[in-house]
C-alpha cells in the first residue's frame, strides 16, 4: 500500500506557501485573465537601498496583478517576504496605494474591482524609515477609500506573517484570510522581548507565539474571518467567495463600542490566556462578524 | 530617550483647550474635549502618560488598547453627530501628538493591538473622508505605531521646529541595532538620506508636513505662542475645507515632488498600464 492511497488529498494538493509572491498572486486569478503591472521589466526600484549598499530589486518586492476572479475584476498586491523581509518602502508602498486607488476609481465608476493584499511583511523598511511609515498611513487610507465600494481581502499565508504597520492594513480590511502557518500582530515576539524584557515575552517560546499570533487563534477570536489549509485550490476558492460577496454596511474595525467594551472587561492585572480570550470573544450573539 | 514624553502634549492640550483632565469614563491616558477654535468648536485629542495605567506597557506614554479604542470612540461619536451637517459645519478634529510608540506588551498582542490601532486609524480616516478637517499638531514625539494610531491619518500635519521633535518609524537605539549601525552612524546617515533622519527639518523635506511652526519653548507655551499656534490651526482647517479629503496633498508639495519622485513615478506608471490590463 503506498502513501498516495492513504493520504491522496495531502499528496496531490499544491502548497500555496511554497509559491513565491508572484505565483501566489497569479494563482488567485481566472486562467488567462491576468496581467502584471509595473513588473520587473519596468525596473522601478528603491532609490534608497543602493545609497546604503543594499542591492535593490526591480519589483521592490511588491507584485501587482490585475485580472478577473470568478469573472469579476480584481487586483492582487503581493509582498515578497524573501526580499528585505517583505518590508514596505517608498516604491512598494506607492505600488500598493496606486493599485488600491485605481480600484477605487473603477469601482466608483461602476466597475467594482476587489483588492487582495497578500501580506508577508515585518512592516516598515527601516532603510527608508519615514517614507515607509508614511506609505503605511497611505495604504491604510486607500484601503478605507475602497472598502465601501468593493471587498478588500487580506490573505496571510505564511511563513513570514504580517507584522508592524501593515498589520493595521489587515485590521481595516473587509476580510482577513489566514492559514495555520500564518501569524498576525503589531509587534513580533523579538521586538517585545527587546523593548519590554524577556519576562514580558520570551521570544524562544514557540508555543506561546503561535497561541497569540497564529492563524487559528486570530480566526478563533474573530479578528480574522477564515482559516484555510495550505492548499492553492482551497485558498483560491475562499478568495473567490469573498471577491463575489455582497458589500456590508459595517466592517469589523468600525465596531468600536463592541471592542471597547471587550477591552474594558479584560483583567489586566496578569497576562491574558489566549485560549480563554478566544472563547470569550467568539460569541456570535454579541455582533462579532462571522 | 527623553524623560519628558507626553509633557508637551499635555501642556499644549491645556493651552489650547483650557482643560487637562481625562473625560469621565475615559482611561487616564486620553485627553479628549471639545473647545473653541476660531469661530467654531473642535474635538481635541491627546494621548498622555499615566504611571498608574492598568496596562503596564503604556505607562510611559505609549499607545495601547484602551487608548486606541477611546480615540476611536470619540471620533465615531463626532462623525455620527455631524453626519447630516454640510461639510463646512462638520467639527474639526485636532490631534495633539506626543507619543513614544505603540505598546510593546504581551497583553496587547494577545488582545489584538494591531486591530485596536486599525480601529483608531479607521476612525481618524473616516472623519477625514466624511469632511471633518483633521489636523495633527506634533508637539513632541511621533513614533511608529503610536503615530499611525494617533495622528497620521490627518489632512494636514503641523509640527514645531524644535530639536525635541522626533517623527520616526523606530527609535534610534533599535533602528541602529537592526540596521547594524552605531547610533552615531545612524545620525550621520540621516543628514544624507532624508527619510532616515531624526531631525524634523529633514522630515520636512519629505513633503508630508503642512507647516513647521516656531515657538519659544514647546514645554511652556506662552500666550503669544498659543495665539500663533491657534492661528495656524485655523489656517490649516480652512485649507482643508477648500481641498480634497484624501491624502493626495502629501504628494503635491515641492518637497514631495523632489524627495518622493520615485513613488510619484510608480503611481504614474501604474495608472498608465492599468487601463490596458
Amino acid at each position: 500500500m503506498n502513501q498516495t492511497n492513504i493520504i491522496p488529498e495531502f499528496v496531490s494538493r499544491q502548497s500555496f506557501i511554497e509559491l513565491d509572491a508572484r505565483r501566489r498572486a497569479q494563482s488567485l486569478f481566472d486562467e488567462g485573465t491576468w496581467k502584471e503591472l509595473v513588473g520587473p521589466f519596468d525596473r522601478m526600484e528603491s532609490p534608497w537601498l543602493p545609497l546604503q549598499g543594499i542591492a535593490p530589486q526591480f519589483d521592490d518586492g511588491c507584485i501587482v496583478i490585475k485580472g478577473k476572479i470568478g469573472g469579476m475584476p480584481a487586483v492582487a498586491i503581493a509582498l515578497e517576504g524573501a526580499f528585505q523581509g517583505g518590508s514596505i518602502g517608498e516604491v512598494s508602498g506607492a505600488k500598493m496605494t496606486a493599485a488600491l486607488d485605481l480600484a477605487t476609481k473603477d469601482s466608483e465608476a461602476g466597475k467594482r474591482t476587489a483588492a487582495i493584499l497578500l501580506l508577508e511583511t515585518g512592516g516598515v523598511r527601516l532603510q527608508e524609515a519615514n517614507l515607509g511609515l508614511a506609505a503605511v498611513a497611505e495604504v491604510i487610507s486607500s484601503v478605507l477609500a475602497l472598502r465601501p465600494h468593493a471587498p478588500v481581502i487580506t490573505l496571510i499565508a505564511g511563513t513570514v506573517g504580517c507584522f508592524g504597520g501593515m498589520s493595521l492594513a489587515a485590521g481595516v480590511s473587509s476580510y482577513v484570510v489566514m492559514t495555520r502557518e500564518a501569524r498576525l500582530g503589531l509587534n513580533g515576539p523579538e521586538v517585545i522581548e527587546q523593548e519590554s524584557g524577556i519576562d514580558e515575552f520570551d521570544s524562544s517560546d514557540r508555543a506561546l507565539i503561535w497561541a497569540i499570533h497564529g492563524g487559528e487563534q486570530r480566526v478563533g477570536m474573530e479578528l480574522a474571518d477564515a482559516l484555510v489549509e495550505d492548499d492553492a485550490e482551497k485558498i483560491r476558492a475562499t478568495i473567490r467567495g469573498y471577491v463575489q460577496a455582497d458589500l456590508r454596511p459595517e466592517y469589523r474595525s468600525q465596531q468600536v463600542e463592541l471592542y471597547r467594551d471587550r477591552i474594558a472587561a479584560l483583567d489586566a492585572s496578569e497576562q491574558i490566556d489566549p485560549m480563554s480570550l478566544r472563547q470569550r470573544w467568539n460569541n456570535k450573539t454579541t455582533g462579532g462578524l462571522r | 530617550m527623553s524623560e519628558h514624553i507626553g509633557l508637551r502634549g499635555r501642556a499644549w492640550f491645556q493651552a489650547l483647550t483650557g482643560n487637562n483632565r481625562p473625560a469621565s469614563g475615559d482611561p487616564g491616558t486620553i485627553l479628549a474635549t471639545e473647545a473653541q477654535i476660531g469661530e467654531e468648536i473642535a474635538l481635541f485629542l491627546c494621548v498622555v502618560p499615566n504611571p498608574s495605567s492598568r496596562f503596564p506597557c503604556v505607562r510611559d506614554g505609549q499607545v495601547g488598547l484602551e487608548e486606541a479604542f477611546t480615540l476611536a470612540h470619540h471620533l465615531r461619536r463626532v462623525i455620527a453627530e455631524d453626519r447630516e451637517k454640510p461639510k463646512a459645519k462638520k467639527r474639526p478634529v485636532i490631534a495633539i501628538v506626543d507619543v513614544k510608540s505603540q505598546a510593546y506588551g504581551r497583553r496587547e498582542e494577545t488582545a489584538g493591538i494591531f486591530f485596536a490601532a486599525a480601529a483608531s486609524s479607521d476612525a481618524y480616516a473616516s472623519a477625514r473622508m466624511a469632511g471633518h478637517p483633521v489636523i495633527s499638531l506634533v508637539a513632541g514625539q511621533a513614533f511608529s505605531g503610536g503615530f499611525l494610531t494617533h495622528g497620521y491619518q490627518a489632512n494636514r500635519i503641523l509640527s514645531f521646529n524644535d530639536p525635541g521633535i522626533v517623527i520616526h518609524a523606530m527609535h534610534k537605539e533599535a533602528a541602529a541595532r537592526i540596521t547594524r549601525r552605531s547610533v552615531a552612524e545612524l545620525e550621520e546617515l540621516g543628514h544624507e538620506i532624508a527619510p532616515m533622519s531624526y531631525d524634523v527639518r529633514d522630515y520636512a523635506k519629505l513633503g508630508l508636513l503642512y507647516k513647521l511652526l516656531h515657538v519659544e519653548d514647546p514645554n511652556h507655551p506662552t500666550t503669544a505662542d498659543i495665539d500663533a499656534v491657534r492661528h495656524e490651526l485655523i489656517d490649516a482647517i480652512q485649507d482643508v475645507r477648500s481641498g480634497e479629503t484624501d491624502l493626495s496633498n502629501r504628494l503635491q508639495s515641492d518637497a514631495a515632488k523632489q524627495t518622493r519622485k520615485a513613488g510619484i513615478a510608480v503611481r504614474a506608471a501604474l495608472e498608465a498600464q492599468w487601463q490596458n490590463a
